[in-house]
């Protein structure tokens, strides 16, 4: 599992990026992302995902399109956060992934 | 208009007669409207109309069921569901066309996923377009199947099928499906005619507004002619008849012409199944089911409950023998949060014992409670799917272990005999190997292990034969068993109600036979008429 490393901290226009590997057992599934959507909804901050650090970019906001992706277990998923509380969401989202989003 | 025949598959008998529910709303039709605008809007208000019955459906659900039910509001409040529809829209195409068009993109793209898990998924979509598309045409839904009609539909889930009320007659008239399938018993259970594999449910014109279904023959006939119509209501006339003369004799207990009395007992799923009826209709109840107590609404319920459900069995037995099967879940069973669905093949993986044995914290509850209920009745215990006799000996022992603790606690409590379901074909051919009390074959199973032809797949069902002589084979191997060992056999499937089979299941040596309440006066009916 990788851990955060913010490109750049505080507040920015410049994109904040994380990786982290998917460990729950049924990947980015039904449960799972309905759990990310929520808690990016909480944020203003643009947050996107994708399974390669050069897109495609989804938005991390839409279940529908989270499920598009299929991020199956063992997939790295990587992360790209725009916004006043991007630094805030970025630890947020990584913590429900790190955290196998409550599932065993 | 002509009359339509259908020619499919039997999967549950009787006659029945009603107006046509449609299940799916692909059928349906609509008035659609030229303006793009008033379709887009259309569209709009059927999807929340959709969100808020599911919203509706969450509040009464916990556990697995509703966190799909949340992720299936989640993908509908999403816009990008219904982006590419609206877009379309305005293009000139009618609300109902659009979404069918983007969601069968969105399905396509989920039954293609490599992983099984997304795979799946495309039912939920699939489940999510049809809602919104009963919405769009003002078409009822699965929960309000009406009381008496016939339901047709490519298929039904088992919770469509409970959250109908079929009391009141009935009958189900599939395109797909299987005979075998946990539906096709749940409508044998409650006597409710069904029909499989019709093939797609075409008509010219107006939707069917009545049909007709053969429950026996395995045939429908939509919006059936005047003089169709009077010859089958006179079909029916004569059956209900004889039904009511098997009733009359329903009380009487089992002969055969011969002389030879028969046991007949009660296979039942959950103490409503008893509701009305008289324990002098049956010597006692062969088989309890157990896994609705742990249906994914409610949970896995604790020690208290079970205890409460099973006495309440044992109480309105009046005496007569109870077995009770401990948890059974797995193969086409599923629970919530015990079984494993990733499984590659769920028959032949951790079901019945197996899961029991590797999950002791739930089965230990299980132990107790049925501790606990046997001082108030005769009861017996049975483990399903069992293969090899240390399984039984682990079984034993845990028994042994909750019956000790709660005496020690000073519980009321006994100790139930214990035997084993004979359902896997290698307790079949060594049953006298199981130090069981009583052994209770399981020929749904056992058929579907010996002829390796699955119950829910309806191009191999004929393969699924429990009067095949390989089968009928084990079966007489088990009576042989339990002779010598001096136990009580018993057998408990479908093939027991299968009154075609009823002289070779005597034939093997069974003296004990346990079917579903509607079955007992027909199953007596046709003892009586066996001459060994």
């Amino acid at each position: 599992m990788h851990d955060a490393h913010a490109s750049r901290p505080g507040e920015t226009a410049v994109p904040l990026t994380a990786s982290a590997v998917l460990v729950n057992k049924v990947g980015l599934h039904a449960r799972p992302s309905v759990k990310l959507t929520q808690c990016a909804k909480g944020f203003t901050a643009k947050i996107e995902l994708a399974l390669a650090a050069d897109g495609p970019w989804t938005d991390a906001k839409s279940p529908v399109k989270v499920m598009r992706v299929k991020a199956p277990q063992g997939a790295m998923l990587h992360f790209r956060v725009t916004g006043s509380d991007g630094k805030a969401a970025l630890a947020a989202v990584l913590a429900l992934v790190h955290d196998g989003f409550g599932e065993a | 208009m002509a009359e339509i025949h259908l020619i499919g598959r039997a999967a549950s008998p009787g006659l029945a007669i009603g107006p046509v529910t449609m299940l799916t709303a692909a059928v349906a039709r609509r008035t659609a409207s030229d303006d793009p605008a008033q379709e887009a809007a259309a569209l709009r208000a059927a999807i929340e109309g959709a969100r808020a019955e599911i919203a509706e459906q969450i509040k009464t659900n916990q556990g697995e069921v509703a966190d799909i039910l949340e992720f299936q509001v989640a993908m509908l409040e999403d816009d990008a569901l219904a982006d590419p529809a609206y877009g379309v829209i305005s293009e000139g195409i009618t609300a109902d066309h659009a979404w069918r068009l983007a969601l069968d993109v969105e399905i396509a793209g989920y039954r293609a996923a490599e992983d099984e898990y997304f795979r799946a998924r495309a039912a939920d979509i699939v489940d999510i377009r049809d809602r919104v598309l009963a919405h769009l045409s003002g078409v009822d839904t699965v929960a309000r199947i009406t009381s008496g009609s016939i339901v047709a539909a490519d298929d039904i889930t088992p919770s469509a099928f409970l959250a109908a009320d079929w009391s009141h007659g009935g009958a189900i008239a599939l395109a797909a499906g299987s005979p075998s399938s946990h539906v096709a018993m749940l409508a044998r259970a409650r006597g409710a005619p069904m029909v499989v594999g019709l093939g797609p449910l075409s008509w010219n014109g107006q939707p069917p507004a009545l049909a007709l279904v053969d429950g026996d023959a395995g045939t429908v006939i939509l919006d059936p002619e005047p003089e169709t119509r009077r010859l089958f209501e006179h079909r029916m006339a004569v059956a209900n008849a004889a039904q009511a003369a098997a009733d009359d004799g329903r009380l009487e207990s089992a002969r055969t012409a011969d002389g030879r009395r028969i046991a007949v007992l009660l296979n039942i799923a959950a103490p409503e199944d008893l509701a009305g009826l008289d324990p002098a209709i049956c010597d006692g109840i062969g088989l309890v089911r157990t896994e609705f107590l742990f249906e994914a609404s409610q949970g896995l319920p604790d020690e208290n409950a079970q205890y409460a459900v099973y006495r309440r069995i044992l109480d309105w037995a009046e005496g007569r023998p109870v077995t009770i099967r401990t948890l059974d879940a797995g193969g086409d069973k599923p629970i919530a949060g015990l079984t494993i669905d990733s499984e590659r093949n769920p028959f032949l993986g951790l079901r019945g014992i197996r899961l029991s044995l590797a999950r002791p914290e739930v089965f230990r509850v299980q132990l107790r409670a049925l501790c606990r209920a046997a001082v108030h009745g005769a009861l017996k215990v049975m483990l399903p799917m069992i293969a090899v006799p240390s399984e039984l000996d682990r079984a034993n022992a845990l028994l042994d272990a909750e019956f000790t603790a709660l005496r020690a606690e000073g519980i009321a409590c006994g100790r139930p005999p214990l035997g084993i379901m004979v359902e896997v074909p290698a307790a079949a051919l060594r049953a006298e190997d199981f130090g069981a009390a009583f052994y209770s074959i399981g020929s749904n199973d056992l058929t579907q292990y010996t002829m390796a032809a699955a119950r829910d797949i309806g191009a191999v069902a004929d393969l699924n034969d429990t009067g095949n002589p390989a089968v009928l084979a084990l079966i007489s191997r088990t009576v042989e068993a339990g002779r010598k060992r001096g136990v009580e056999v018993s057998l408990c499937g479908d093939a027991a109600a299968d009154t075609r089979l009823t002289t070779a299941l005597i034939a093997t040596g069974l003296t004990t036979l346990s079917v579903s309440p509607i079955a007992v006066a027909r199953l007596k009916a046709a003892i009586a008429k066996v001459r060994s």
